[in-house]
């Protein structure tokens, strides 16, 4: 579904990314990890086609396409769908509007008619009991004063709503607390199938006993420098990654 | 290059929806402007001696004032002698029905997206539309005289209602009040006449629209509203321009009263030919609009969108002279290329308990200039007088200005009076999270900007909320890659 090839990216010419090579399949669960400030929400913005973000080598294929060659609208309506470790504020729009603007456009962009007022109405409703959203939230201006928590909970929302097929998952797990964690997760799981493929980018073991991932990466410096199966976690959690941050500098 | 500026290199503003002219045979005035002009106006509208009288003062004392230079906006002057200070379209005789009206004007409004056929037909709205300086049809009369409501063509009401016309005209803008209100007392061609009689509420939206057509015609509409005690109505101004490369002049008049408990909603959408991206022709908008709360509770509401022209001066007033009065201004006024706007409101509190409400939202894009320009003046009789002022700007792109010139003077310790202002700029980053939704970058900006103007908008009925929607969105059609 989606192969990543020796990509690098820099911002403002400091390079950021600096050769990384991925293989996410249909129906897998990919863990990213790393320490602060290693490129993991560059990758994923990268990925989403941020303008800042100068790509300088490598390639990205999705779905048999040149990701890279595509407008970030083009992207989203491909099926790539970013929740944002930080999602942004827009004054006087509503959840509900700017959904079914999104919606609508991404469905003519698949040859698809628009959904009129109704059939959106109750293609929310559904979509709210999976994360158990309050329609309150959702009458509201988009995250505008939304808490930390609640912002993520939309994100994963939108991303119900949206059906992408290879969500990113940018630290949703922050800002969540203990119920919301184990909602949330539970409907990203629902919404997993063999066709659909998700990356979680995150700090924390906890999030990956919910979303138990296929592989587990571990960025740092921009590029991948470890891979392995969950207990990957397992041991970052007990040793941290200064282990790894040694090994790496060592070979430098 | 940032997204901000590539939005701003990418402004190829779309040309103007509007801009074209039909050839019809105009009746039309000699160039120039003196006592002879306004005496062939007012014979050719066959008024009486008092008019012709009240125009020839307001002639003589504008000529003895001076252009206003306040206003931060920058234009070259206007030459007062080569205008032409009346066109009407050529009629034979006074059309009874929208059957007799000349197709070539019916057209106009077609192509405007206005057919007074569908309008009638189907919005319930009554329309009173003013050609460059003539009625040519006015609807939904029947209806509207069944209540005594009186809704017709300025020049029909000198004809018909003279006594009201004359009690009411100038009263709340003088005709000395300033330099273009005195000018347009002078030479004022037509416009419309409302009055609403004690007791009753407009059962519809009342609605005009006006266009510029013939070329270097100054148009100089005059519009009267009475609402007396507890009526209520809501009158709707649609404006919209032909291109043209001359500048040309609009100085138009609004006068509202408002009588106890009274409510009058006056909403405007203008879209007038805002010059082309290098800022040549376009219209110049000089307008005085202005309502009196006469009578104790009463209320009376300005909307107004504004996206068209390309100098615009205008500060629609309330005056709350009755004891609980209300005055309010909504507006969003947006500008983009070379377009420079001054806009804004006074609110005068003379009653007691009184209260306005001033929003106001700024929207600059390419070089343009945005400037509001608010006054609040609380009197000493007014106790308890109350208002609030929220004057937000939106910036796109970095060549733009937004100014805010709040005035405030208050002469009695009572009055609480607030202002807030914020400036922002359209983010780089709500455009990429709107796109990686599936949203273009053109939707996205319209959504952020529509979101910003909704407290604005949701003032003005459902129809034309729709229509102000998309002309914002139009406005700043290819500002965006
Ligand atoms: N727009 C930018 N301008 C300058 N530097 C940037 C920009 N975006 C990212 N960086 C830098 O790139 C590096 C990687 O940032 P990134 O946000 O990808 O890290 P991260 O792995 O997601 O970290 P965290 O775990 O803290 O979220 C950081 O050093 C950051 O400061
Ligand atoms: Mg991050």
């Amino acid at each position: 579904m989606l192969t990543i090839k020796n990509l690098h990216a820099a911002v403002e010419g400091t390079p950021i990314l600096r050769g990384i090579n991925l293989e996410v399949k249909p129906g897998e669960v990919h863990a990213i990890m790393g320490p602060n400030g290693s490129g993991k929400s560059t990758l994923a913005s990268v990925l989403a086609g941020r303008e800042e973000y100068e790509v300088t080598e490598g390639e990205v294929i999705f779905k048999g396409k040149d990701l890279l060659d595509l407008a970030p609208e083009d992207r989203a309506r491909e099926g790539v769908f970013l929740a944002f470790q930080y999602p942004v504020e827009i004054p006087g729009v509503s959840s509900t509007n700017f959904l079914r603007t999104a919606l609508n456009q991404v469905r003519e962009y698949r040859g698809q008619e628009p959904l009129d007022a109704v059939k959106f109405l109750s293609l929310m409703k559904e979509k709210m009991k999976l994360v158990e959203i309050d329609q309150k939230l959702l009458s509201r201006s988009l995250n505008e004063g939304f808490s930390g928590g609640e912002k993520k909970r939309n994100e994963i929302f939108q991303m119900a709503m949206l059906e992408p097929t290879l969500s990113i998952l940018d630290e949703t797990d922050s800002g969540l607390d203990i119920d919301a964690l184990r909602i949330v997760s539970n409907g990203v799981n629902k919404l997993k199938s063999p066709d659909t493929a998700t990356i979680v980018v995150t700090h924390y073991q906890r999030l990956l006993e919910y979303i138990v991932p296929d592989f587990v990466h571990v960025l740092y410096k921009g590029q991948i420098v470890k891979s392995g199966t969950k207990d990957l976690a397992l041991e970052l959690e007990a040793k941290g990654y200064d282990w790894i941050k040694e090994e790496v500098d060592a070979a430098v | 290059m940032s997204k901000d500026n590539q939005i701003l290199e990418e402004f190829t503003s779309k040309e103007y929806e509007h801009g074209w002219s039909v050839n019809y045979e105009a009746d039309e005035a000699p160039l120039g402007l003196n006592e002879e002009i306004i005496r062939w106006i007012s014979a050719k509208k066959e008024e009486p001696q008092w008019l012709l009288d009240w125009r020839l003062k307001a002639f003589r004392a504008w000529e003895a004032m001076e252009e206003p230079e306040w206003a931060n906006v920058t234009y070259p002057k206007v030459d007062f002698q080569k205008l032409r200070y009346y066109s009407a379209p050529k009629q034979t005789k006074k059309p009874k029905s929208l059957d007799e009206i000349d197709p070539e004007l019916l057209a106009i409004y077609e192509r405007l997206g206005i057919s007074l056929n569908e309008q009638k037909r189907l919005q319930g709205i009554a329309v009173d539309a003013v050609l460059d300086s003539v009625s040519v049809a006015t609807t939904f009369k029947g209806t509207l005289a069944k209540l005594g409501i009186v809704f017709c063509s300025f020049s029909e009401a000198v004809k018909e209602h003279p006594e009201l016309v004359k009690k009411y005209l100038g009263s709340v803008v003088p005709m000395t009040d300033n330099y273009y209100a005195a000018l347009n007392s002078a030479v004022f061609s037509d416009g419309s006449f409302c009055y609403i009689p004690k007791g009753v509420r407009c059962p519809m939206e009342l609605s005009t629209y006006f266009r510029i057509n013939a070329a270097n015609t100054g148009q100089f509409e005059r519009t009267l509203i009475v609402a007396e005690d507890e009526s209520y109505v809501s009158y709707l101004e649609g404006c919209t321009a032909p291109q043209r490369d001359e500048n040309q002049l609009h100085a138009a008049v609004v006068e509202i009263y408002a009588g106890a408990h009274a409510e009058v909603k006056y909403s405007t959408v203008q879209n007038w030919f805002p010059g082309d991206k290098d800022g040549k022709g376009g219209i110049y908008n000089f307008v005085t609009k202005r309502g009196i709360c006469a009578g104790d509770h009463s209320k009376i509401s300005w909307t107004q969108v504004e996206t068209g022209s390309a100098v615009t001066w205008k500060y629609p007033s309330c005056i709350l002279k009755g004891d609980n009065s209300i005055g309010e201004f909504y507006s969003v006024a947006v500008t983009n290329n070379m377009q420079q706007a001054d806009t804004g409101t006074k609110m005068i509190h003379i009653g007691k308990n009184t209260k306005s409400r001033i929003v106001s939202k700024g929207i600059s894009a390419g070089k343009s200039q945005n400037s509001y320009r608010g006054q609040v003046q609380v009197m000493k009789r007014a106790s308890n007088a109350r208002n609030f002022s929220q004057c937000d700007s939106l910036l796109m792109g970095d060549r733009c200005g937004a100014h805010t010139f709040p005035y405030i003077d208050i002469q009695n310790p009572s009055a609480k009076v607030e202002h807030e202002a914020t400036t922002s700029k359209i983010g780089e980053d709500q455009i990429f999270y709107c796109n990686q939704r599936g949203i273009s970058t053109e939707d996205a900006v319209a959504l952020i900007v529509n979101g910003y103007a909704k407290e604005v908008l949701n003032q003005l009925p459902m129809e034309f909320a729709v229509e102000a929607q998309k002309l914002l969105a139009l406005t700043l059609e290819g500002s965006v890659g």
